[in-house]
């Protein structure tokens, strides 16, 4: 059950529902009643994404339909470049989808600065990625979404690994109407490397889903995870995070960390780790807190004369900030850090 | 320059602070000293703010300006700083950016100029020359992965960058070594003046050794149990609080 069948066959039954397990917490059958008409092709300039002018090159999708040449998500062998992808909504009341496939040859690295930007309320949007990094590529994904308070938007990317090849990726949200950015990992072990990061910062009454999947297969793989989120007023963020370690993929490093702040009696995190381990000699660890902001630190900084509000955005700021510290592109993390100042909800 | 009379404070339903009384003169030191559970923390508390500390009754001033009134940022902006028993850590803010966000917010609730970058990192960095500081250190996130005695460094480098005009420091002894010890009060010492006062919170006499107090205060269930000059710290190493505790 997706919402890219749903969407193709134009059929609401196709859509994942509270009783499809990895869907319970973000459904879709019980919030869309009718689906909206396909989107129109919309020709008109967009102004910059959020990303501005980082990189050399951009690749935009609006309305489902690439503008431009797609054949820049392809890598050639040894070669480096740093894209802006951006997947635009600019019609109310419409639907679509869109797949593309990213292609890393050997030793080849790409930077992508994946944006998803709401322009007009009440559209749905399904976007797949499929990704695949030969031996000794190097990605590193920094998805900002951006999507309209009343939007509904799933994103869906499946990436494959080679032996040695290395994902990195810092998923960032404010959540919309109901929102998933979801990612399946599959890890051939074999000194391959994945960073899988996430932060959402979510109020009013937005939704945001946070959802990976990463396969270990194979020996001597790491995957290192840091998912962060500050939820206020009604809104609602879900992590979904799950590292499966096959059998005979020994010698496995996994560590899974998901810490969410509540600042509202009404705001929900609704997390499930999950580490799946059918290997015997790895070493895998997951923490996972969700609380309120820390009132020590909170006093400890008003003793020192910052007032209450300043010190709580301080510090929900700072909370998230160890998530965008790791963000290896100069240009993006100080994109981040402006986006995670933008969005106190302290 | 402080002024306690008859102070009550209650945590919850207990009642801790059971009618305190003290006068801290400007240009003094004073030492309170106390058993477990007298009172101490929950004083130093009550002076700068703490939210869960409710005072039933009595006052507390600063130069004659009621200061249980005051929002605990207001406090520090009017110079009341508490060098905490256990310094908090907080991940994600340098020390530097935590220290020079404080130091503006406190002068524009003065109504003064806010530093600039410049003068800052250059008292920041004679500050920390005095403390025998790695100034490397202020880069990172205030106190994470730093010793017991790098925090209570720490405290003192803010406070000494801060100025403020009442110093009150809680339990800052306790997890210091010798070395740390006298780093640490001569660093409490550079910044005695006729201008300031200091509350020095302690268990034990050590600190008074290398920070002289003018008087000490033995509190005791609540309330000042004895007044007395520094051979009074001395008494109370030998014979313990014992009397004190039992008059109480």
């Amino acid at each position: 059950m997706t919402l890219s069948l749903a969407l193709e066959a134009r059929d609401l039954s196709y859509l994942p529902s509270r009783r499809d397990e990895d869907w319970r917490w973000t459904d879709l059958r019980g919030l869309i009643r009718e689906l909206p008409a396909p989107s129109p092709e919309v020709t008109t300039d967009m102004s910059p994404g959020p990303f501005g002018d980082e990189g050399q090159a951009e690749l935009l999708v609006v309305n489902g339909r690439v503008r431009g040449d797609a054949s820049l998500l392809s890598v050639g062998e040894g070669e480096a470049r740093v894209v802006r992808l951006r997947f635009v909504s600019a019609t109310a009341e419409t639907s679509h989808r869109v797949k593309l496939d990213v292609n890393l040859a050997p030793g080849a690295q790409l930077t992508l600065l994946e944006s998803y930007e709401g322009q007009a309320p009440d559209y749905l949007a399904d976007a797949a990625l499929s990704v695949r990094l030969e031996a000794g590529a190097r990605l590193e994904r920094i998805v900002l979404a951006g999507d309209h308070a009343e939007g509904v938007s799933v994103s869906i990317t499946t990436v494959s690994l080679a032996p040695d090849a290395e994902l990195s990726q810092t998923v960032l949200t404010d959540g919309a109407r109901r929102q998933r950015l979801e990612t399946r990992v599959e890890h051939p072990g074999q000194a391959a490397v994945v960073r899988m990061d996430g932060a959402y910062l979510v109020a009013d009454r937005r939704h945001a889903d946070l959802t990976t999947a990463v396969n270990h297969a194979g020996t001597d793989g790491t995957t290192d995870q840091l998912v962060k989120g500050v939820v206020a007023d009604q809104g609602r963020g879900v992590f979904q995070g799950r590292i499966t370690v096959s059998p005979g993929a020994d010698r496995t490093d996994a560590r899974m960390g998901h810490h969410a702040l509540l600042l509202s009696d009404r705001a929900e995190v609704n997390a499930k780790p999950e580490l799946l381990i059918f290997a015997d000699d790895v070493a895998c660890a997951h923490g996972n807190t969700v609380g309120a902001l820390d009132e020590d630190a909170l006093f400890y900084a008003q003793q020192r004369g910052i007032p209450e509000a300043e010190a709580r955005a301080m510090l929900t700021e700072a909370f998230i900030g160890e998530v965008i510290d790791r963000i290896v592109h100069d240009g993006a993390r100080e994109v981040a850090r402006a986006w995670a100042a933008e969005r106190r909800v302290g | 320059m402080l002024s306690i009379k008859n102070l009550h404070a209650r945590v919850e339903a207990a009642e801790i602070l059971k009618g305190l009384t003290l006068d801290l003169p400007a240009g003094e030191v004073h030492a309170i000293m106390g058993p477990n559970g007298a009172g101490k923390s929950t004083l130093s508390y009550v002076l700068t703010g703490r939210q869960g500390y409710e005072v039933t009754d009595g006052t507390a001033t600063l130069d004659g300006e009621d200061l249980l009134s005051l929002e605990a940022n207001e406090r520090a902006a009017r110079g009341v700083f508490l060098s905490f028993q256990y310094p908090l850590e907080i991940p994600g803010v340098p020390a530097m950016t935590f220290l020079r966000t404080a130091m503006n917010a406190q002068r524009k609730a003065r109504d003064e100029p806010e530093i600039s970058a410049t003068d800052f990192l250059k008292r920041a960095r004679e500050v920390a020359g005095q403390l025998k500081m790695d100034f490397d250190m202020l880069k990172r996130p205030l106190n994470v992965g730093f010793s017991g005695g790098e925090k209570k460094r720490m405290e003192i480098f803010q406070m000494a960058m801060l100025s403020p005009r009442l110093l009150i420091l809680d339990e800052t002894d306790s997890g210091l070594d010798i070395d740390a010890l006298k780093i640490v009060a001569d660093g409490v010492n550079a910044l005695r003046s006729p201008d300031r006062a200091m509350l020095v919170i302690t268990h034990y006499q050590r600190l008074l050794d290398y920070i002289r107090p003018d008087k000490v205060h033995v509190l005791a269930a609540g309330r000042i149990a004895a007044t007395g000059g520094p051979e009074l710290a001395h008494e109370l190493e030998r014979d313990g609080y014992d009397k004190y505790a039992r008059a109480a």
